[in-house]
């Protein structure tokens, strides 16, 4: 698919921030913007002597992505402190889990109806709970060297999902993004909001160069601070080139010493590079150990199955249900499935009730959506309900208005709040009758021979310019009906 | 093999501690002395002994997602050694 | 006869019926800190004001014809490791000399709900780091029974308050040993409960997953009492057992019946002192003559108990510990000083043109750590920081933590076993008396040795009381430790109890 000589390799962590009343191991609220160090304790400071305890809706959250991200839930995980020092971290260690993560090996199916790439499975290595860490600020206004520290955010819960390098192009790791938070959306389990920092993104990179000696690895580049998946694309890119450009320079491969460890780069939106940042001899030896203020947790297999049974559909199999029920393609039931399931249900209701899956599929994409981002609403807070809309989808079917018509009644009802039937009525909008149809049809093609000699000579086109005088004289005129009945006069002459 | 001079410095950098030379070296035997007493464990056989982190026997304890109030932001940087009205301070975390 | 004579469960008889009033008894005790602490050095804060404020309202109370708490208006003293809301809590340390938190532990809420008085808080060594109370960033603490001497530690305040009667009940913490070593040389009573038994909320973590708070009195009975008041299950600490606590007052004065003593081989060994030895086996024939049933058992793998300890112990506390990093709360550095220096570092590299080191600098941030910690921690606090930071470094952590944990389950399953043939475990509380101040300064190494006969039970999680049985020839308390299977602290306070019917030990004070 590149014409470059080498495949680009990526795996992705992402961290993502539960829904969550409180903290994940102190009651502090979790609500987001509060004023700086306003949503304290002594546990989330880390003051002597104060001691977490788990929040059980914060496992839950865990355990329910984990499950729908195919991951194998062991009966046994536990906590342990990943030690290191940084002022927003006040324990001086973050509580995570090591080597008995609560879920591992499952994997997320990604596509591209478009065709951008095949579809894959994405392998998924692991998922494990974590708090966060606060905010450092660094106050130049003030013209001081002193970063300020506002740890409301701290110890907020984190959901640590983390892909095998299967991710191959920046676009097959932007539909994993889009994909994973399709799903922990329709999980419910976070907002995914990239701007409130509920959902982060590190995407380690390296490439596999084809040399005329064998294939050859480049060091990986773990790249952090990209703040939107477009961001994530771009990275990635940009990545992928840098260390093509390095390699073709220094020729250094994975493993080599020096210049072959792994580095930490970090995204420059505003320059659109990614630039290496400092690193430390020590700063990997986290020198991880079991919380001994934490008990591990023990989950049973029917415990499992039962979140298995009640996570409902997910989008994968929503789209495969939606093509085989209302017959529509994947490339739509991929932008109706990836609206949310609010959408899907109202998408449903109109197909379902017009039995016409492709026109409703159609009316939703065009008409709904455009309506929705004009509005800036969520289709909960539509003003057409799907009865409605499927009132007036049904008149076209009835052949009562033409689909042009059609979408001035809709734009009718999103103004008034009107019935697609009033709002016709108040557009005068009327079925014509069809001996006054055929009497139009008569005349105007008794005025146009030369239309008439068309048709005999089988060209039907040439109709179109009987119907545009036909709606001058009546605009209601329906064009399919029109035509049908222009042609089957010019046969019977 | 005794905990080396070099090792001990490295360690000092992890655990943020910082020594004068001489403490480097009475620091290195002092070390050196308790490490080598530890490595009498090695005769013991552990083969098919589980690591025993806590000594309760006690898992899943969980409490429900209840948020309580937070502490008075004085209250909460009342013993902070450098803040201003809304935040703790510290040396800029960025760079030098 | 002077009410600093009577234990604490006599002056609880005497307030309920009002011949004392806790406003009174608080003053008699005050005035005895005011005589004595000068020369032993117990307490790093006392709080009269606020003791007497405490008194009076319980006396109001108690007047009222209010159902009063458990501790009714007995004085307490308490170990500064131990949390208390508004007044300052230093752990012995520089690093929070001037931390005042903002919430008490669970175990304050305990006395408070209680009616004790809070009388003041006790000396320690540095974040409970010691046998000696010399750790004390503060101050030293001497032995009650000779000046000269050491009170033990980590709770050297907390026991030579009560043998100096400068206080009738005193909490104290114990990690490896620290409640009951200085119990045993400052002849009085002291108890580590079970792990679990009593909640950690707002115990100062030295290592948390031995670190156990308890009480220390003149006599079982009031260690029974002090315990009722303390123990029970916590919520807001995951480690705290759900299990309901006894009426050990209700208990203690009943006697076993058949009480069947175990006999560790192991705790008889090389460099026990001789005047221990005599004095631990005179004890047990006392129980004998009360009928007991001695028996041996067999602790093999207690000899690993040590070097399994000080693995374990400093790679919890290295964590433990990094929070104390002068940001959010407690001492740090000059900065001005700190830039300064750093600047005149930076100059000296440049000059030299060393690039490597000029490279490998630290930030100015890296080095507010480690100035911050460096000036704050006392040398033994950095020498546990430094080896729990190196055995959990990568390369170390099987060999030697994980090791570890296997050896802890090891010693916690000879435990198991010895508790299916026996009641108790009978033997000395420590090697040797009350040894001279000083004497182990340079030595870390044999100061952790002191620790042979205690860390057991804190690796195991079982609960253990030291009572004293003898004096020495040197006029030294022995202390005399009683091991239990977890949970079973209510066997330790009823045996602790009988031996204490038939012997006088624990009412001897120093001079
Ligand atoms: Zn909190």
């Amino acid at each position: 698919m590149s014409d470059k000589p080498y495949e680009i390799i990526i795996g992705l962590e992402v961290h993502v921030q539960l829904q969550t009343q409180s903290k994940l191991f102190c009651r502090c609220s979790t609500m987001f913007g509060q004023a700086p160090n306003t949503q304290t304790c002594p546990v989330c400071i880390g003051m002597p002597g104060a001691l977490p305890v788990m929040n059980r809706r914060a496992f839950e959250l865990g355990l329910k992505t984990a499950v729908a991200l195919n991951l194998d839930i062991p009966k046994f995980t536990k906590w342990d402190r990943k030690n290191y020092f940084y002022p927003d971290l006040p324990k001086g260690y973050q509580i995570s889990q090591f080597d008995l993560p609560m879920s591992q090996n499952g994997w997320l199916d990604i596509s591209d109806p478009k065709g951008g790439f095949e579809p894959k499975r994405v392998r998924i290595t692991r998922a494990h709970l974590e708090d966060d860490a606060g905010k450092s600020m660094h106050d130049e206004a003030a013209g001081k060297s002193d970063s300020r520290i506002d740890l409301n955010r701290t110890g907020t819960p984190l959901l640590e999902i983390v892909s095998e390098p299967d991710l191959r192009s920046p676009q097959e790791a932007k539909a994993y993004l889009t994909e994973l938070r399709l799903l922990l959306t329709y999980l419910g389990v976070s907002d995914c909001n990239m701007q409130e920092g509920s959902l982060r993104v590190d995407g380690n990179l390296n490439l596999h160069i084809n040399t005329p000696e064998g294939q050859v690895a480049t060091p990986i580049a773990e790249v952090k601070n990209m703040n939107s998946f477009r961001a994530v694309e771009r990275a990635m890119a940009y990545e992928a080139e840098r260390q093509y450009e390095v390699w073709c320079e220094n020729k250094i491969k994975l493993g080599d010493s020096p210049g072959g460890h792994k580095t930490t780069r970090g995204w420059d939106d505003g320059r659109q590079v990614t630039v290496k940042q400092r690193e430390k001899e020590e700063s990997s030896d986290y020198r991880y150990f079991p919380d001994p203020d934490l008990l591990p947790v023990i989950v049973k297999p029917d415990e499992v199955e039962q979140v298995r049974a009640e996570l409902g559909e997910l989008p994968a199999a929503m789209r495969t249900r939606l093509e085989t029920t209302h017959g529509i393609d994947p490339y739509d039931s991929d932008v109706i499935v990836n609206q949310g399931r609010e959408l899907v249900a109202y998408y449903e209701e109109l197909a379902t009730s017009t039995r016409d899956g492709r026109r409703a599929s159609n009316w939703v994409q065009q008409d709904v959506l455009r309506t929705l981002n004009e509005q800036e609403t969520s289709i909960s807070e539509f003003s057409i309900s799907a009865t409605a809309l499927a009132e007036l989808l049904k008149s076209i079917q009835a052949g009562d208005v033409d689909n042009t018509r059609a979408k001035d009644v809709f734009d009718e009802m999103v103004r008034s709040g009107m019935s697609a039937g009033d709002a016709m009525a108040a557009l005068g909008i009327e079925k014509v009758d069809e001996s006054e149809a055929e009497g139009l049809c008569r005349e105007l093609l008794e005025a146009n021979p030369k239309v008439v000699e068309d048709l005999k000579a089988g060209k039907t086109k040439a109709v179109g310019s009987l119907i545009g005088q036909a709606k001058k004289r009546n605009p209601n005129v329906n064009p399919g009906q029109f035509k049908d009945m222009c042609l089957k006069i010019v046969e019977g002459m | 093999m005794g905990l080396t001079r070099d090792e001990v410095a490295k360690v000092s950098l992890l655990a943020r501690l910082r020594f004068s030379d001489e403490e480097l070296d009475t620091l290195t035997t002092q070390m050196g002395q308790v490490v080598e007493y530890i490595r009498q464990l090695e005769e013991v056989d552990t083969e098919s002994v589980q690591p025993m982190a806590h000594v309760a026997d006690i898992h899943n304890v969980l409490v429900d997602d209840v948020p309580r109030p937070s502490l008075d932001r004085e209250d909460a940087l009342a013993n902070a050694p450098k803040r201003d009205d809304e935040c703790y301070r510290v040396p800029a975390v960025l760079g030098d | 006869m002077s009410v600093l004579e009577f234990t604490a469960t006599e002056l609880l008889a005497e307030l309920t019926v009002g011949n004392v009033s806790a406003t009174e008894l608080t003053r008699v005790y005050l005035a005895q800190i005011e005589q004595n602490d000068e020369a032993i050095g117990a307490f790093l804060n006392v709080d009269a004001e606020r003791a007497l404020t405490q008194a009076k309202a319980i006396d109001q109370r108690r007047q009222a014809g209010e159902q009063l708490g458990l501790l009714a208006g007995l004085p307490v003293a308490v170990k500064d490791v131990l949390c208390t809301k508004g007044w300052t809590t230093t752990c012995g340390s520089r690093m929070l000399e001037q931390f005042v938190p903002p919430y008490d532990a669970t175990v304050i809420n305990k006395l408070k709900a209680a009616d004790a008085v809070l009388i003041g808080k006790t000396n320690m060594d540095e974040f409970a780091m010691g046998g000696s109370t010399e750790n004390s960033a503060f101050k030293k603490t001497h032995n009650p029974w000779g000046l000269d001497r050491t009170p033990g530690g980590s709770s050297g305040g907390a026991a030579a308050c009560v043998a100096a009667s400068m206080a009738p009940l005193s909490v104290g913490t114990d990690t490896g040993g620290s409640i009951r070593q200085p119990a045993a040389f400052c002849g009085v009573t002291g108890m580590k409960p079970t792990y679990g038994r009593v909640s950690r909320y707002g115990l100062v973590a030295f290592a948390s997953s031995f670190d156990q708070a308890g009480p220390l009195a003149m006599a079982a009975e009031d260690v029974a009492l002090l315990l009722e008041a303390i123990a029970g299950h916590d919520p807001v600490d995951s480690t705290s057992a759900n299990v309901p606590t006894p009426s050990y007052t209700a208990s203690v004065r009943e006697p076993i019946k058949g009480l069947r003593l175990g006999v560790a081989r192991e705790h008889f060994g090389d460099g026990l002192d001789g005047g221990v030895d005599s004095a631990v086996r005179e004890a047990i024939k006392v129980f004998e003559s009360q009928g007991a049933i001695v028996r041996e058992v067999s602790l093999p793998h207690s000899k690993y108990a040590i070097a399994t300890y000080y693995i374990i112990a400093p790679c919890e506390a290295s964590s433990n510990l990094a929070r104390y990093d002068g940001v959010h709360y407690g001492y740090r550095t000059d900065e001005k000083e700190m830039l300064a220096e750093l600047a005149e570092e930076r100059k000296t590299l440049e000059e030299a043109g060393d690039r490597a080191k000029l490279e490998a600098m630290d930030t100015s941030l890296v080095r507010m750590y480690r100035k911050t910690r460096s000036e704050a921690f006392g040398p033994e606090v950095k020498r546990r920081v430094m080896l729990g930071s190196y055995a959990l470094s990568a390369g170390y952590y099987d060999a030697y933590y994980l090791k570890a944990l296997k050896v802890r389950r090891l010693i916690r399953e000879d435990y198991d076993a010895a508790f299916k043939d026996v009641d108790l475990i009978i033997g000395p509380t420590t090697a040797t008396p009350a040894f001279k101040l000083g004497e182990m300064n340079e030595d870390p190494l044999s100061m952790y040795l002191q620790d042979l006969y205690t860390v057991s039970a804190n690796l195991a999680g079982i609960a253990a009381i030291s009572l004293p049985c003898g004096i020495t020839g040197e006029g030294l308390p022995v202390g005399l430790q009683l091991q239990a299977a977890p949970f079973e602290e209510e066997k330790l306070l009823r045996a602790a109890h009988m031996f204490q019917q038939a012997t006088d030990w624990h009412t001897k004070r120093p001079r």
